[in-house]
């Protein structure tokens, strides 16, 4: 357990809003991206799709395709070792298709040639011969007993009931009497509820760049959340061990959960090891959209029962979520987060996972969470509608606090829910007055946030300076909280730190950069090995000046002696210190390892204005106000970023973006064009409010706030444009065309 | 002896039961217990489960102390984004 360790309020440097340190080399175009690398002697590599929904794959002749000249390599799934773990042969065969392409766009054979023209001209020559099979996109039909079977045998012990082999998990929580909650209600409503699989929509697209020499060694570079994850999977895909495939991240371009696993790595290091060269694989747009990970989509009915005086007295929540032709838990997450916000007697949420012919399922920030809290956070409000009480007050009146036994399971320690909701009623923006056709919508939101697997080494420089190795990409600021939280503990200036994200030759395994991790694990673990360099320092002083080392203090970057008793000395400063280190025992650094957790979980309270036009249906977001516990906010600039980051996806998620598909399972928007994701012009100015209730697992209070901001939109949204139009969708994205028939049927 | 809650559909592994008692010192003799007296419960435990101990959730971290009188949930395996 890691307690906070040390209490501390008076920082100097946490709290401030010091420069970025990739700040200069992103602007300026210099920041090295996935793309951006270039060795000689490489190949580019490009990947054969499946035209096909469902089919059988019978043979792939690549004969034809291998005597074009300038064709170096290609592969197949039979490229890749025999793999027992199912999860391992999961990610390998959605990297390239063993027996069956699952769904339009799956990839089923790969090319490296001399340049790209080559390559794609290879890629007709290949010949798949295929047997079309029925397929199901719709996660309702895909749970019919007499559903096409996307992959049979997957279904866990749990599944019961009349469901076709699609189904692979089911899942159940809560407590209490339900039926004896609903009674005391003064009013029930039950609603179903659709959502849409949306794309995480990063910038950059997925891009790496493999190379294997002939005697196994390997070095790949690739842009993803984790390298360290990459190692493993493609270790274990080609068949390597870990230590001869060495993993460089690049700087990355936008995750949000969409570069925790492998699509194209497995293929370029593969391609690399048959050609005997390096491989560039790059993908499309188009590719991307096809064939990386959506969310999943979901189907959901919710049951919630309401005191007159807006008091919850029962409350039900039925999630089916479809996350493509594998086999995914996410289901789970959105299970426990429904009615997270909520203090309840009477709960259950049932979950269900089924299988699609879609695009395997990638996690997006806070995975499972949005879609669950829509359906909740739409039904609670409509409750408030009925009974013409005032939605803050009703969920305040229900809310989640320390010592309510959550609909999840665990008793809550210190959260952050009632100080969040208080923000938002007393902010300016819940009370300013709307015109006509507007409306304004609120929701909750709950993400559980995580630690991890986390190692960091803190080098003293002879110069004074301090450089600092871990193991995460930076995608929403760490370099900058870790140097900040390095330079508070060590008493330095924040710009006399470095921090530096290792390959995976240079420092033990860290986990993937997701569950809002980051800051919070890295971070103690930083602070930790600050500690044990201050340790190590003070030791060094103590021979120095001839006292015990327990009777050396550090402070404000200085080594004192503990009190009159410990003698007369000069302090000594880090810089100091660190010019003697030869002379004292040899360089200066502090470790630590750990699998943290105590991460604690966040809440968010968002407000949403909005203008529906009614002859077209068009949604105008006019205000938007987002309210989060951030324990302590390391790098408030960064906090800020991503509560607007989060909140600009969800608004996305509930007014435009869908994957489409046709009657033949074909995506017919893979691309931004026809995928609407918001764009500057699409918002307004999103305000963030950070609260601050330290969380008690980490030495600083810092909580996790990548993910929690992406919950509440979509049901703030929905609730907004309710109140604006008149009617309640139950459907998400609530595009014009939905909103304009919703209007019109209402008459 | 440690009081565990499970989560709903683990009832079926446990006659019925959504809340068992094992003697357990830390998580890993926990888990151990749990799939010995419970064999229906292994499948799930092999697939990966977390742990919250007095309202803190953790994911792994077999040698952390339950005191007798904890409140121990198993929960689902966390996954984020």
């Amino acid at each position: 357990m890691n307690k906070m360790s040390r209490e501390k309020q008076d920082f100097k440097v946490i709290g401030t809003r010091v420069k970025r340190p990739d700040g200069i080399d992103k602007v300026t175009g210099r920041a090295q991206y996935g793309a951006d690398l270039v060795v000689p002697g490489m190949l580019t590599g490009a990947v054969l799709r499946s035209p096909h929904a469902h089919a059988k794959i019978n043979a792939i002749d690549t004969s034809e395709a291998m005597a074009l000249p300038g064709v170096k390599a290609i592969v197949t799934n039979a490229d890749f070792a025999a793999l027992d773990d199912e999860f391992l042969l999961d990610v390998a065969d959605n990297c390239l298709a063993r027996e069956k392409a699952l769904y339009h766009g799956h990839a089923v054979a790969a090319v490296a040639a001399k340049d790209a023209q080559t390559a794609k001209a290879a890629l007709k020559l290949i010949k798949v011969d295929y047997t079309p099979l029925p397929h199901v996109t719709d996660v309702d039909d895909a749970m019919e007993s007499d559903a096409p079977v996307v992959q049979a045998g997957r279904k866990q012990e749990n599944v019961k009931g009349d469901y076709s082999d699609n189904v692979t998990m089911y899942c159940e929580f809560g407590h209490g009497d339900l039926d004896a909650g609903f009674a005391k209600a003064d009013h029930v409503i039950e609603r179903s509820f659709k959502t849409a699989a949306t794309h995480q929509g990063y910038i950059e697209p997925h891009a790496c760049l493999a190379s294997m020499t002939s005697d196994g060694k390997a070095d790949l570079w690739c842009c993803t959340q984790g390298q360290y994850f990459v190692r493993t999977l493609c270790a274990g895909i080609l068949g390597m061990e870990a230590s001869q495939l060495r993993v460089t991240a690049s700087e990355i371009g936008g995750g949000f959960g969409g570069k925790t696993t492998c699509f194209i790595e497995p293929v370029a290091l593969a391609l690399s090891r048959k050609a005997g060269r390096p491989v560039k694989l790059v993908m499309t747009r188009d590719e991307v959209f096809r064939a990386t990970g959506p969310t999943v989509s979901s189907s959901s009915d919710v049951k919630i029962g309401m005191t007159k005086d807006g008091r919850i007295t029962a409350a039900y929540a039925a999630l089916r979520y479809q996350g493509g032709a594998f086999p995914c838990e996410t289901v789970a997450m959105g299970a426990q987060s429904a009615f997270a916000a909520y203090d309840l007697d009477a709960v259950k949420t049932e979950g269900w996972n089924a299988l699609t012919n879609r695009p395997k399922e990638a996690a997006y920030r806070a995975p499972g969470a949005p879609m669950a809290v829509y359906a909740v956070e739409s039904v609670v409000d409509e409750l408030t509608q009925h009974f013409g009480l005032d939605p803050l007050d009703v969920r305040l009146k229900n809310a989640a606090d320390a010592g309510t036994l959550s609909s999840y399971g665990p008793t809550f320690e210190a959260i952050g829910l009632v100080a969040t909701l208080e923000a938002a009623q007393k902010h300016p923006h819940y009370s300013a007055p709307l015109g006509e056709n507007q409306g304004r919508g609120v929701s909750c939101g709950f993400w559980f946030n995580f630690g991890g697997n986390t190692c960091v080494s803190l080098n003293i420089n002879d110069d004074g300076t301090v450089g600092i190795t871990e193991g995460n990409p930076d995608i929403g600021g760490s370099r900058a909280s870790i140097s900040m939280m390095a330079a508070e503990e060590l008493g330095i200036p924040y710009e006399q730190v470095r921090t530096i994200v290792a390959d995976t030759s240079s420092l033990g395994y860290n986990d993937v950069t997701d569950g809002s991790r980051v800051t919070f694990a890295v971070g103690l673990a930083t602070i930790e090995a600050a500690r044990d360099a201050i340790k190590k320092m003070c030791s060094r002083v103590a021979k120095i000046w001839e006292i015990d080392p327990d009777a050396v203090i550090w402070e404000n970057g200085q080594a004192k002696p503990s009190g009159p008793n410990a003698g007369d000395f000069e302090p000594m400063s880090l810089a100091e210190i660190a010019a003697l280190s030869s002379e004292t025992g040899g360089p200066i650094a502090g470790h630590y390892e750990v699998n943290a957790d105590g991460a604690g979980v966040s809440f968010g309270v968002h407000l949403a204005d909005v203008e529906v036009d009614p002859e077209t249906g068009a949604t105008k977001v006019l205000r938007y106000t987002a309210f989060q516990d951030a324990g302590k906010a390391v790098h408030p600039d960064y906090v800020e970023g991503q509560m607007q980051g989060g909140s600009a996806q969800g608004i996305g998620w509930a007014l435009n973006e869908e994957y489409i598909y046709d009657d033949d399972g074909m995506l017919l928007n893979a691309g931004f064009l026809d995928y609407r994701v918001p764009v500057a012009s699409d918002l307004p100015s999103i305000e963030p409010v950070i609260l601050e209730i330290p969380n008690p697992g980490h030495p600083y209070g810092v909580r996790g706030v990548g993910e929690t901001s992406i919950v509440p939109p979509l049901a703030a949204l929905s609730n907004a444009v309710s109140r604006a139009a008149g009617v309640r969708l139950h459907e998400l994205p609530m595009s014009p065309p939905k909103i304009l028939k919703a209007i019109t049927s209402k008459g | 002896m440690v009081q565990v809650k499970l989560w709903g559909n683990l009832r079926d592994a446990t006659d019925g039961q959504d809340v068992v008692e094992v003697e357990a010192g830390n998580f890993k003799q926990l888990l151990d217990r749990l799939s010995e007296k419970y064999p229906g419960l292994k499948p799930q435990i092999e697939r990966g489960v977390s742990l919250a101990l007095d309202g803190r959730i953790y994911r792994e971290a077999w040698f952390t102390e339950i005191q007798p009188d904890s409140e121990v949930v198993l929960m689902p395996y966390m996954k984020g984004g």
